[in-house]
């Protein structure tokens, strides 16, 4: 018995070390399962405060650039506005506005919301926004965030009560559905971790006849965005001559390198399409139990 | 100025330093992420206990993480780094540590080549441990390699800037202070 605990006093730090590094690797390895972390929400509203402190200095140099882009965004929804259109039948007005749904049957399936980035990195390979928004102001996981010229920016991964964390497409293990615009096949858009401008977008039949600068946005199936906004154009196509799909180098259409102002967008029947996508697993999965 | 106080604003500095200029600064090539945060580790006083030196690489490492949303990944590296630190100044300093005429480490305790050593050895174990963990979920063994060795020149090129940029006045030590 004393032995032991001779041993255990020789090698006291040695121990100190190891139980150390489990906590650590434990942190780490749970957090790459699950895309949450022990305790970030906590630290995210430490790390947030400062965040916005660096922020409001930040600002300063980039709002003219901001500005510019807002105004050209401006610029093609003021030309989308009912005043612009003459109506040969003034019997009707058409009237549309957010509540859930108008007189013509069109319910609103996506709400926009309004943030500032906080922080953002592109150095990494696992590239994180922070948003100054969190689950107080109605962020919740899993809600799409694009950038203030339209382009898709990432995912919500983690939401503390004042802000929220980004997962941005420059992380390598995001994986988004997107289509071609032109040709409407859908593909699997992910990054290689080596140049913040460019991604990769594979499983594009060859039988498309790409050519550079076609339009990528984003796709049907996905429930975190609404189909058809601007991702990215083609900036280079490689065919692969063992299958038969191209790999193509997407230019993103959002600057990750000088992001200031983002919209969250809501899929308000995220909980609907999720519950009965897991009711469908379940009954698949075992169907003794649902045998009727 | 007290030493604890000394200690804490360096900390407070060295990783607002990384995460609001080296991480945010253009980015210069895939295989290059300037660190330089762990020089706070590696400046903390000779006199420090083992197990103190352990916990300072988890807060440092931790502290890093929550601002890059990476929990562990630099604490682990930090952790392995504390510990080996005294083993490596034992080995290039033929003195017992409570014997130095100086209370931290730095070239003119230590001399220079001793302590560029010094400071190699624990950035590669660094940078090692932190590319190793990366390279586990993602990349080539050919990549981890240039990583690690672009990854470590560029960081001692900051430390040595830092060191001629910022020459610590320190105390000469005396038996009676």
């Amino acid at each position: 018995m004393r032995n032991i605990f001779l041993f255990i006093r020789r090698f006291f730090i040695f121990f100190v070390f190891l139980l150390l590094q489990a906590v650590a690797l434990w942190f780490l390895f749970t957090y790459n399962r699950f895309h949450r972390a022990q305790g970030l929400g906590i630290a995210s509203e430490a790390t947030g405060w400062f965040n916005s402190r660096y922020n409001t200095v930040e600002d300063f140099f980039r709002m003219k650039e901001e500005n510019r882009r807002l105004l050209r965004m401006n610029d093609s929804l003021i030309n989308l506005l009912p005043s612009n259109f003459i109506k040969n039948d003034t019997a009707v007005e058409y009237v549309k506005d957010s509540v859930p749904y108008d007189t013509l049957g069109h319910y609103r399936h996506y709400a926009w919301r309004v943030a500032q980035v906080m922080y953002s990195t592109v150095n990494s390979q696992k590239n994180f926004v922070q948003l100054n928004r969190g689950s107080n102001h109605g962020i919740k996981d899993n809600m799409g965030v694009f950038s203030s010229d339209g382009g898709l920016v990432g995912q919500v991964v983690n939401v503390s009560p004042n802000f929220s964390q980004v997962m941005s497409l420059l992380h390598v293990q995001n994986r988004v559905n997107v289509q071609v615009k032109r040709f409407k096949n859908s593909g699997t858009l992910s990054w290689d971790g080596k140049d913040p401008r460019f991604l990769t977008l594979s499983s594009i039949p060859k039988s498309d006849s790409l050519i550079i600068g076609d339009t990528i946005v984003t796709g049907n199936y996905s429930i975190s965005f609404p189909p058809g906004h601007l991702v990215g154009t083609v900036a280079e196509i490689i065919p692969d001559p063992s299958t038969n799909f191209y790999v193509l180098r997407i230019k993103t259409t959002a600057n990750f390198q000088d992001l200031q102002q983002v919209m969250i967008v809501e899929n308000i029947q995220y909980i609907d399409q999720e519950e009965l996508m897991e009711e469908t697993k379940k009954k698949i999965e075992d169907p003794k139990k649902n045998r009727l | 100025m007290n030493l604890l106080l000394k200690n804490i604003i360096r900390f407070g500095m060295f990783i607002l330093f990384q995460v609001y200029i080296l991480n945010k600064i253009p980015h210069l090539h895939q295989l290059i992420t300037p660190y330089i945060y762990y020089l706070f580790l590696l400046w903390l006083p000779f006199s420090i206990p083992r197990i103190g030196l352990l916990f300072m690489g988890l807060v440092t490492g931790l502290t890093l993480d929550f601002f890059t949303m990476t929990p562990g990944l630099h604490a682990a590296a930090c952790i392995l780094m504390a510990y080996l630190r005294p083993f490596v100044i034992n080995i290039l300093t033929p003195k017992d540590p409570s014997e130095f005429n100086y209370r931290e480490p730095s070239p003119r305790a230590m001399g220079w080549t001793p302590y560029l050593v010094y400071v190699l050895v624990l950035t590669l174990f660094h940078h090692g441990y932190l590319t190793f963990l990366e390279w586990l979920s993602f990349g080539t063994f050919l990549q981890f390699l240039f990583k690690v060795l672009a990854t470590t020149g560029i960081s001692m090129l900051l430390i040595i800037t830092t060191e001629l940029l910022f020459p610590r006045r320190m105390k000469f030590r005396t038996n009676t202070a």
